[in-house]
């Protein structure tokens, strides 16, 4: 997968955001990347979110993942990717949304229902502390563990040029 | 988020698919009164107008909403996705509680007269107030339609509409969880 799409990790303990909106893009990001069955067990340790009604879905469609050769290249449509999304409004009438790769509507929904709760000013610390920071933490090692796996194995390509 | 307390069809494709194919109707036999199924509707508009809109309007048609509809903004975007335009004249459909000047919308051009806007317009109520007389295409003979809440000059704005044809307007009339179509083809007269 390129780099260059998956941005959006954790800065390093930088808590100042001029952005309003970079914290819920970071737990957002962060949920969609986790798996509907490391969620829900965090879940069990800490409060529920509040119960919810489905705005849309969750349903399955497709979007098209663009592309774009070198730095300048012209956009090209890479290929069409399977996300699965959801829109839900919880109890306090927070609305939440998400959408993650693959095909698994539980992921979808239980991620909008966390990206709701977590707009929550009196919730979104705890939930942060119980749910998006091991999921960010357990998805920076594998991601250290994949890179450095791939480091072992590259190689270095150079020319000699007084070879005739 | 104000007006973005309510989902859409509870069965997307179903709900859609049931209310087009009543539309179909509708437009094939003009001022037949059709029923949609059930929907919670965002305030101010009716669960006829809710459908007919999710059923007809996307990504790929331009919309105009008048100011009485702007309670229901956030819904209409969030459930239709489609670009709202501030002009009438630039809009593929249009959503009113008070009906615009016809000659605001766009009539479309002979050469592609299917580019006529479809103005969707929910009135007080379909099934008693002013008695209108319709004919034309898709009537064996004239038929009376009651209408609650049209403008004095309706009639008249109408046999313009009308006088276009090919070009012209497609009307959708919705109270309550009724609807009716007045295709461009239908001529009207107070009755």
């Amino acid at each position: 997968m390129p780099r260059g799409s998956c941005r959006g990790d954790m800065p390093k303990g930088d808590m100042t955001e001029p952005d309003p909106n970079a914290r819920r893009r970071r737990w957002m990001a962060v949920l969609a990347r986790a798996s509907a069955a490391e969620i829900e067990a965090l879940l069990e340790a800490t409060e529920l979110p509040p119960p919810h009604i489905r705005l849309r879905g969750p349903e399955i469609g497709l979007v098209m993942v663009r592309g774009r050769a070198g730095g300048g290249g012209a956009g090209f449509n890479l290929g069409e990717m399977t996300v699965a999304r959801c829109s839900v409004r919880n109890e306090e009438g927070r609305v939440g949304h998400a959408y993650v790769a693959g095909r698994d509507l539980r992921h979808a929904e239980l991620a909008a229902a966390l990206d709701a709760a977590m707009q929550d000013e009196a919730r979104r610390d705890a939930l942060e502390a119980a749910i998006v920071v091991p999921l960010a933490a357990a998805q920076a090692r594998a991601r250290a563990a994949n890179e450095g796996k791939a480091a072992a194995t590259r190689v270095q390509f150079f020319t000699m040029a007084n070879m005739r | 988020m104000a007006s973005l307390e309510l989902p859409g069809f509870a069965d997307p494709v179903g709900g859609a698919q049931a209310c087009f194919r009543g539309l179909l109707d509708a437009m094939a036999r003009p001022g037949t009164l059709h029923e949609v199924g059930e929907l919670a509707a965002p305030p101010p508009l009716d669960p006829a107008t809710a459908s007919v809109l999710l059923t007809l309007v996307d990504a790929d048609t331009t919309l105009w909403l008048d100011e009485p509809c702007a309670p229901a903004r956030e819904w209409v975007l969030f459930h239709c996705g489609a670009p709202l335009v501030a002009d009438p004249a630039g809009a593929a459909f249009a959503l009113a509680l008070a009906m615009p000047k016809l000659a605001a919308l766009s009539a479309g051009s002979d050469a592609a007269p299917e580019d006529g806007a479809s103005l969707i317009l929910q009135v007080a109520a379909l099934r008693s107030g002013l008695p209108y007389r319709i004919s034309g295409p898709g009537l064996k003979e004239p038929a009376l339609l009651q209408v609650q809440g049209l403008p004095e000059d309706f009639a008249a704005q109408w046999a313009a509409n009308h006088a276009l044809f090919p070009r012209g307007i497609d009307l959708v009339l919705t109270a309550g969880r009724l609807f009716c179509c007045l295709p461009r083809s239908v001529q009207i007269g107070m009755g």
